[in-house]
This record gives C-alpha cells, sequence and structure tokens, in this order.
C-alpha cells in the first residue's frame, strides 16, 4: 500500500499545532492569570519564572507549523497568512510584546517599567489565545476563497458568532490548562489562587465548548464529515474535560492537567478529522476549498521533508522534554527568579 | 502609494531591523560559550563574570531578533503570497528545516541556559551555550540558503498546476535537494554572514570594554581587560574572513548577477580593463556619469584578477536581458545598489584599520594609555551595524526588479488580495512598535553595558545532580 505524503504532511502539520496549543496553551494561560493570580511583584516574578526556560521553545512549534504549512502546502501557506492579514498582524504585536516582555521585565526596577510589560505579557497572551480559536472556526466554518485560491474577503468577514465562541473556547481551555500548570509548579499563595481559578474557570470552558460544538453542527459540516457518532476523538476530548473538572475538585492537580492536555490533543485530531482532506473550507464555492491535493508541493519535496521531519521531531521531543525534567522543581517565592 | 510599494517598504523596514539584532546574535553567542567553557575549565570566577556580563547583553539583544524574526515568517506569506505559491515548493523547505533543526534547540537551551545556572553541572551548562550557538548560526545557513536560490536558481524545474477554477499556473518545484542545499551562492555568502556577526560581537565587546577601562578603578577591571583581549582576537579574524569573504562573494556575483555588479560599480558601458570607481555622481536616467573619480583597470583586476577582463556595463546587460526575458527595465536602482556598497566596503576597511591598531595596542600593552583610541573605540560600535545594513541593500536592492532572479519579478510576487489599506495599517503598526522597542533595548542594554555591578552567584562548590522531588504530583 503506498502511503500518501500529502496525508503524512496533513498529520504532521496536526501533531505540531497539537504541540504547540498543548505548551504554548499553559503558557498563555499563565500569562492571562498573571495579573488576578499575583499581589506582588515576587508572585508576579514567580508566576513568570513558572514558564521562564519553556514558552520560548514552546512558541517554536507555532513557528515549525507555519513553516511546515509553507514547505507542504505553500497555497494553504499563502492563501490563509495574505487572508488573515489584520488578524495576523495584530498576532504579531501580540508576540513580540509579550516576547520582549519575558526577557526585558524584571530587568529594570522601575514599577513602572514592570508595570507596563506585565500588561504586555497579558494581552500578548490573551490576544493570541482568542485569534486561534478564531483562525481555527475560520478554516472549519469556511470562508470566501475565489477559483484563484485567493481570500476575497476582509477581516470582518472573519468575525461571525461561531468564530468568536470558537475563540472563547481556546481563550478557557488554556486559561484552564495554564491554572494548573501553576498549581504544579508553584507554592503559597500563588498555588492557592490558582487552585480557586481553575475551580472557577472549569464550568464556564464546558459551557463555552458545548455551545460550539452545538454551533458547529448548524453553522459547519466538521461533524457531517465524522458522521452522527462524532467518533472517538470528540468523545475523548469532552470526557477529558469532564473527567477534568472532578479531578480539580479532588485537587489531583497533575491528572487534570493530564486530562486538559487530552482535551486539547482530542479536540486538535477532531478539528483535523473533520477538515481532511480539505485545509481551508471555501464558502464561495466548495470545489474551491483547499484540499490536501490541490495546495500541497510535489511528491518530492514532500519525500525530502517527511524524512528530514520524521528525523528531527522525535529529537526535539527528546530534549524538550529533558528541559522539564531539569526544571521540574516548583518556583516559590524564594527561589532564585532569573525573570 | 500603493499596496506594492508598501509592501516593498515594509519588507525593507522590517528586513533591516530583523538584521539590526542578528549578527550581534551570531557573533556574540559564540563568545559568551568560548567564556562559559573557560569557565567550566578553570573555575576562574573572572571569566564566570564575563559569561554573566555578555550573556545578559547577548539575551536582551537576542530576545529582540527573535521576536522579530516571527514577523519575516509570516510576512512572506501576508504581502507576498504570489511569491509563496510560485516558490513555496522550495523556499518552504529551508525555512521548515531551519525551524527544525535551528530555531528548536536555539530557544529551548537558552531557556535552558538562562534558568541553568546552579541546576546544571558547569560542563552541560557550557554545552548549552554551545547548542545556543550552533542553532544561532546554523539557523542563517538555512535562511541563507533560500536567499541563495533567489539570488542564484538551481536545482529546480518549471511546472503547471491548475487552479480550482481551470486556469493553468506555472510554479517552480524542486529537482534536486541536494543542488539547493549545496548552491554555489552560499559558499560565499554564508562565510561572509558569519565573519559579520563576529566583526559585529568583537566591536560590541572592544567598545563596551573600552568604555570600562576608561574608568577609573572599578572592581571588575580584569573582566574587561580579558573581554578586550578576547574581542581584539576575535574581530580581527572576523573583519580579515570579512573583507576575503566579501571579496569572493564581489568575484561570484560578477558571473551569477552581472547586473547587481554593474550597478554597485555605476559601470554604465562594458569595458576592457575596467576602471574602479572612487566616487561617482551620476545620472540614473540617461546612465551616464556626471562626475567621477576612476582608477584604472582596477575594476577588472578586483573582478577577475586580470587587468585586461572585460567587465560587463548596465547598458550592455540591459540589452542583453531584453533578448533574453522580453522587454522590461532590468537595471536597479543604481544610486542605491552603488552608494550601499560603498559604505559597506567603506566601513569594513576602516575596521581592519581599527582592529589592527586595536591588536598593536593591546599586545604592546600600552592600551589603557591611549585613552583617546577607547574612545574611539565606543565611537566605533555602530560601525559593523552599518556595513551589515548596507550589505543586504546591496544583495536585495541590488537584485531589482527581481524577486527570484530571472524567474519572477517583484512585482508578480506582490498578495493581489491585500489592499494598500491594509498595508498601511501593518507598516504604521510595525515601525511604531519597532521604535518604542529599541528605544527599549537601547535602554536596557545600555543599563547594562555601562554598569560594572556583575552579579555573581553564589554557585555551591559541586553543582550535583538536582535532587529528585515529586514536583508534580497535585497535592
Amino acid at each position: 500500500m503506498e502511503l500518501e505524503l500529502t496525508s503524512v504532511w496533513f498529520s504532521l502539520i496536526a501533531v505540531l499545532f497539537m504541540g504547540f496549543f498543548l505548551l504554548e496553551g499553559f503558557d498563555y494561560g499563565v500569562g492571562i492569570l498573571l495579573p488576578w493570580l499575583a499581589k506582588t511583584d515576587t508572585e508576579r516574578r514567580q508566576i513568570i519564572n513558572t514558564i521562564g526556560p519553556h514558552w520560548d521553545g514552546n512558541e517554536v512549534w507555532a513557528i515549525t507549523a507555519g513553516g511546515a504549512m509553507f514547505a507542504a502546502f505553500p497555497h494553504w501557506y499563502a492563501t490563509m497568512f495574505s487572508g488573515f492579514y489584520i488578524a495576523l498582524v495584530l498576532m504579531l504585536l501580540a508576540l513580540i510584546l509579550r516576547g520582549v516582555a519575558f526577557e526585558f521585565r524584571s530587568k529594570d526596577k522601575n514599577p513602572k517599567w514592570r508595570l507596563f510589560w506585565d500588561w504586555a505579557i497579558f494581552f500578548g497572551s490573551f490576544i493570541p489565545a482568542i485569534l486561534w480559536g478564531v483562525a481555527i472556526a475560520n478554516l472549519v466554518k469556511g470562508v470566501p476563497i475565489d477559483g484563484r485560491m485567493n481570500y476575497s474577503g476582509d477581516f470582518f468577514d472573519l468575525l461571525s458568532p461561531y468564530t468568536l465562541i470558537g475563540g472563547l473556547v481556546t481563550l478557557s481551555i488554556f486559561t484552564l490548562h495554564g491554572a494548573l500548570f501553576l498549581n504544579m509548579k508553584t507554592d503559597g499563595a500563588v498555588m492557592e489562587r490558582s487552585q480557586q481559578a481553575a475551580q472557577r474557570v472549569w464550568l464556564p470552558t464546558v459551557v463555552i465548548v458545548l455551545v460550539f460544538v452545538g454551533l458547529s453542527y448548524v453553522d459547519t459540516d466538521l461533524f457531517d464529515q465524522l458522521g452522527v457518532n462524532p467518533g472517538i476523538s470528540a468523545l475523548g476530548a469532552a470526557v477529558a474535560l469532564l473527567a477534568a473538572g472532578a479531578l480539580i475538585y479532588k485537587r489531583q492537580t497533575l491528572w487534570a492537567f493530564v486530562m486538559t492536555s487530552l482535551t486539547i490533543i482530542f479536540t486538535v485530531i477532531t478539528v483535523f478529522r473533520g477538515l481532511y482532506p480539505r485545509v481551508m473550507v471555501s464558502s464561495i464555492d466548495p470545489d474551491f476549498s483547499l484540499t490536501i491535493h490541490n495546495a500541497s508541493s510535489s511528491e518530492y519535496t514532500l519525500k525530502i521533508m517527511t524524512v528530514i521531519a520524521l528525523t528531527l521531531v522525535p529529537i526535539v521531543l527528546l530534549y524538550q522534554g529533558w528541559t522539564y525534567w531539569v526544571f521540574r522543581h516548583r518556583i516559590t517565592t524564594k527561589s532564585h527568579l532569573e525573570y | 502609494m500603493d499596496a506594492l510599494d508598501l509592501a516593498r517598504l515594509q519588507f525593507a523596514v522590517t528586513t533591516v531591523y530583523h538584521f539590526f539584532f542578528v549578527p550581534l546574535s551570531l557573533g556574540l553567542s559564540i563568545l559568551v560559550a568560548l567564556m562559559h567553557t573557560a569557565y567550566a575549565r578553570t573555575g576562574n570566577e573572572v571569566y564566570m563574570k564575563m559569561t554573566k556580563f555578555w550573556g545578559k547583553l547577548f539575551i536582551i539583544n537576542f530576545a529582540m531578533g527573535v521576536v522579530t524574526g516571527i514577523v519575516m515568517e509570516f510576512q512572506f506569506g501576508m504581502n507576498w503570497s504570489e511569491y509563496a505559491r510560485f516558490m513555496g515548493d522550495i523556499f518552504g523547505a529551508p525555512l521548515a528545516i531551519e525551524a527544525l533543526v535551528a530555531f528548536f534547540i536555539e530557544s529551548t537551551f537558552l531557556g535552558v541556559w538562562i534558568f541553568g545556572w546552579g541546576k546544571l553541572p558547569k560542563g552541560l551548562h557550557a554545552a548549552s551555550m554551545w547548542l545556543v550557538a550552533f542553532g544561532t548560526n546554523i539557523s542563517a545557513l538555512w535562511i541563507l540558503i533560500a536567499n541563495s536560490f533567489m539570488q542564484q536558481p538551481v536545482g529546480y524545474k518549471l511546472a503547471e498546476y491548475t487552479l480550482p477554477n481551470g486556469e493553468v499556473a506555472t510554479r517552480v518545484v524542486m529537482d534536486d535537494f541536494l543542488a539547493i542545499v549545496t548552491n554555489p551562492n552560499i559558499f560565499v555568502q554564508y562565510p561572509h554572514v558569519l565573519a559579520g556577526g563576529m566583526t559585529t560581537a568583537a566591536f560590541f565587546v572592544l567598545g563596551v570594554s573600552a568604555y570600562h577601562l576608561l574608568k577609573k578603578g572599578g572592581e571588575n577591571r580584569n573582566v574587561f581587560r580579558r573581554s578586550f583581549q578576547l574581542g581584539a582576537i576575535y574581530g580581527a579574524v572576523g573583519v580579515f574572513l570579512v573583507i576575503v569573504g566579501g571579496h569572493d562573494q564581489a568575484q561570484h556575483m560578477v558571473d551569477s548577477q552581472p547586473m547587481k555588479m554593474a550597478a554597485a560599480e555605476a559601470l554604465w558601458d562594458s569595458e576592457d580593463s575596467a576602471s574602479l570607481s572612487l566616487f561617482t555622481v551620476g545620472d540614473e536616467k540617461d546612465r551616464d556619469d556626471v562626475f567621477a573619480i576612476r582608477l584604472p583597470s582596477l575594476l577588472s583586476i578586483l573582478a577577475y584578477n586580470s587587468s585586461e577582463a572585460e567587465v560587463r556595463g548596465i547598458n550592455n546587460l540591459q540589452a542583453e536581458y531584453e533578448a533574453t526575458y522580453g522587454p522590461g527595465d532590468y537595471v536597479p536602482p543604481v544610486a542605491i545598489s552603488y552608494w550601499s556598497f560603498r559604505i559597506m566596503v567603506g566601513a569594513g576597511f576602516l575596521m581592519l584599520g581599527i582592529l589592527l591598531v586595536t591588536l598593536y595596542l593591546n599586545f604592546e600593552g600600552s592600551l589603557e594609555q591611549h585613552q583617546r583610541f577607547l574612545k574611539v573605540l565606543m565611537v566605533a560600535i555602530p560601525l559593523p551595524y552599518i556595513a551589515n545594513s548596507a550589505g543586504w541593500m546591496l544583495a536585495e536592492v541590488g537584485r531589482q526588479p527581481w524577486m527570484v532572479f530571472g524567474l519572477q519579478r517583484v512585482e508578480d510576487a506582490v498578495s493581489p488580495n491585500v489592499a494598500a489599506s491594509a498595508v498601511w495599517f501593518s507598516l504604521i503598526t510595525f515601525t511604531l512598535l519597532y521604535g518604542g522597542l529599541m528605544a527599549a533595548d537601547i535602554y536596557l542594554l545600555r543599563k547594562y553595558a555601562t554598569s560594572d555591578d556583575i552579579e555573581v552567584l553564589p554557585i555551591p562548590q559541586s553543582p550535583a545532580r538536582p535532587v529528585p522531588q515529586a514536583a508534580y504530583s497535585g497535592d
């Protein structure tokens, strides 16, 4: 049986997004919770330092996903990046401010300096957390793509009740995921507050996800593609999210974090399975949708890239995993804080 | 201005800005790794302080390089979607590989390095900085492999594909991956860029160290004395390689992109035994000199190692290209190409001169008596930055009107569906943001570069393995 390389790359990009949302998801959550869970400067530093060694490496998952889209499906990259133009400018603005904020924030003692960068971390996490959901909801729902593969709408065409709720889904899941991460990585008052935050965020998250799933039946063919039985991945996401709630109240944080991780993984699988074999749905004409066939690179390029990616991704996983082992200890207010 | 001009302007602004930070990261990463290794091997506190001091400046600079790099990756799709469609089969691969082999390593191990003090054994900790240096410098290789294809396309073929509406379009597809990664242009461009990084870092280290050596007293004088020596040697090697490599690159360019060279030299008509322009005021419209000082035969010697050789001129190449590619204007902006070339080369030789004096005074032992020269070194910090920016201006502007030499023109590469208003929005957003960040960056660099209060951690004698704890249990 010949394995289609376009499908391999579709799956690989799904894996890259999984890795990204799983890892950067809690980074965003930590950034979003920063102004609300810390009362003092030391506590703010405690929170920021939990993701200090990791945030940059985590962000590279998205950079790699972007590079992989360019390499394997250039038309997907071209259509989406030129089409989602204004949204991407906002995303870049947020990511730039946030990245610089981590490095700059604690390098000066002036309270106003620190306050500015703390809000940069908040908005730099909050805006992308929403935009990723909006973007994915748009991929699934469909956007005006013409016969020459160009997006023919404007920024406001990307905003609809469905896609905005998609944004709330990622916002709430990442916040929950981040609260659990903080709970595992801190002690004292911040740990206690992150527990409360997780408890407070969980139920709204479930409600938002339910609304989104309901709207997906109405607004998209996500579940038509999957059949009436949405399949193991969607069920898995639902079960994991519910289980996370129970575990949060039992204060089994590690397992609750595993559950939010599974929620993220299963959600990405569900979305990509629902899209397959399309990568962007056209709302003008189904024939204008970008698919893994009409958007892809040549067989030769895909072959080369498959060998390279399948060699390198496991190595990346190994050394990134190792860093979580090296920095596995809780950050306390008495720890030496680099950020 | 229309969307095309705005997109070009935005590319110029964001690229020059990005490359403002990159060379220092390239060069300084290696220096910090060397310092850290010296500390790991000797345990000498001076080396630890050097590592800490320059490491902090490295981190501040590195952060700016990383975040402005994300813009570059997005921009090819945002403003240049037709380029992405035409070139994706070839251009996307090195970008993806760059992320996989370089970005992951540099970002992950920089985190390990910053937070690793006291948590990692010294050797492993120093090794993590070497991995950062490796990632940073190998990232430059992959992006230059991508850029080299634009300068000199190799290993490709043209292929047709059908759009969803039935139209047939053409794109380039990869024919030989090995040819693309061993593009002859790489072998002249990559060493030149790396050596530029070394030189940038050296002048930074020399200038900042000079500031500290000029101050009276100071408990960390030793730290800056030794940094100075390291910087002087590193810079001498760097500037030597940058000049030799630049010369190689120019000789390569005469063959692969003769028009770029003709523009850089303001050579209007082909000449046997061509003269080298020292100073030209030209008339771009009539393609003629208004005023010029030229040295006989020198250009032929530089280009072909022969005083007799013919160097092709702008008018002749224009006629040649019209015959090959059809009617059109194939002449890049001559004044920009000409002056950016001169600024780059001029700055290069000025740096060579400064470094020779530096080496002499340093090894003669009278450096600290020559206070005026130390001040010159402080003022010289921007020189490599000027040369780096001018170099890229020549490389990219000199390729005009081509986006991909001989294959795609810039006007055919722009996103057809992005309105000028959208590009205005992003151009203004990035310009304001970049302006503000530059101010913050310079403020911090200045603050830490001028402070000789170097933080030294109470590092345990034998930074043993971390004690395992069940830190992840949810209790």
